[in-house]
């Protein structure tokens, strides 16, 4: 990456972190905070952008913590890239995965009734732009999130001489 | 982060909580134990307004916690409402379609008391 004559980076280009931390609910609004804190740092995204960053987030860690390890907290993995001009979360866990994938992303569908509205993965694939799901039961499940900048200026149309 | 208040009303008794903070799967629960905790002690009551005037922040599980109340009200033959919700935290609301069910005002005054009649105005 090069960078100004005076030493500093006045467009960021690439950036990236990883986290983990056990699944316990304290830890879904720390990890809300870090993801929407990276995000912050593309200046391109709205605060609504980074309000739906935290909501997917929120909801993503909430899924490891209630639903990915029956016996006790296990290992939440939390990773973003800021890339060409977007960000992309992975949230990864090592629990009991999803038997039916296409099943749990089906708004309202949830294993646990209760209080649980079914509506975490809903949100999260409405709030962002992609998202993938992939699960391997007793294996793990992992989410992959893209986010681009809502205000992102349109590409102008070439211009011909 | 959750302040409960009981209003007469002519219609009787209406609890007013004013949650503030964020509404997560680590706070939900309080809201649930603490609102259960006040009916408890006027079991004759049937009038609920949760004020989310202070809340900044709600995921589904804040939602799912509201959502669980407004039950509970309604299976008492009561009736909630809702006061003060933020943009960011209307967005949501609405998202979730719940606002089609349940009566949102902008500000306590507006709520009090809970019409007999006619849904939110905010």
């Amino acid at each position: 990456m090069s960078g100004a004559t005076d030493g500093t980076h006045p467009r960021l280009q690439e950036n990236h972190f990883v986290l983990e931390f056990p699944s316990l609910p304290a830890n879904v609004a720390f990890s809300r905070y870090a993801v929407a804190a990276f995000a912050s740092q593309l200046d391109q995204f709205t605060l609504v952008d980074i309000e739906d960053i935290r909501i997917a987030v929120s909801e993503l860690v909430s899924n490891v913590v209630i639903h990915a390890y029956p016996d006790g907290p296990g290992p939440v993995r939390v990773e973003g890239r800021l890339r060409e001009g977007c960000l992309e979360i992975t949230v990864s866990d090592q629990g009991r995965g999803i038997a039916n994938v296409e099943q749990a992303l089906e708004p309202t569908f949830t294993t646990l009734p209760g209080e649980r509205m079914g509506l975490g993965l809903t949100f999260a694939r409405q709030l962002m732009d992609e998202m993938t799901v992939t699960s391997v039961p007793g294996e793990g499940t992992v989410v992959h999130l893209v986010k681009r900048p809502s205000a992102a200026p349109v590409q102008p149309p070439a211009v011909s001489s | 982060m959750v302040n409960l208040e009981w209003v007469s009303t002519p219609a009787g008794p209406c609890l007013v909580a004013a949650i503030s903070g964020e509404l997560d799967l680590q706070t939900a629960p309080l809201l649930r134990t603490q609102i259960e905790g006040a009916w408890s002690q006027h079991p004759e009551a049937r009038q609920l307004i949760l004020d989310l005037s202070g809340v900044t922040f709600v995921d589904s599980s804040g939602l799912g916690a509201v959502l669980g109340r407004y039950r509970q009200c309604v299976l008492r033959g009561g009736r909630m409402a809702l006061v003060g919700l933020q943009p960011n935290v209307r967005r949501l609301f609405e998202l979730s379609g719940v606002l089609r069910i349940m009566e949102a005002y902008n500000s306590l005054d507006e709520a009090l008391p809970l019409p007999r009649e006619g849904g939110g105005r905010a």
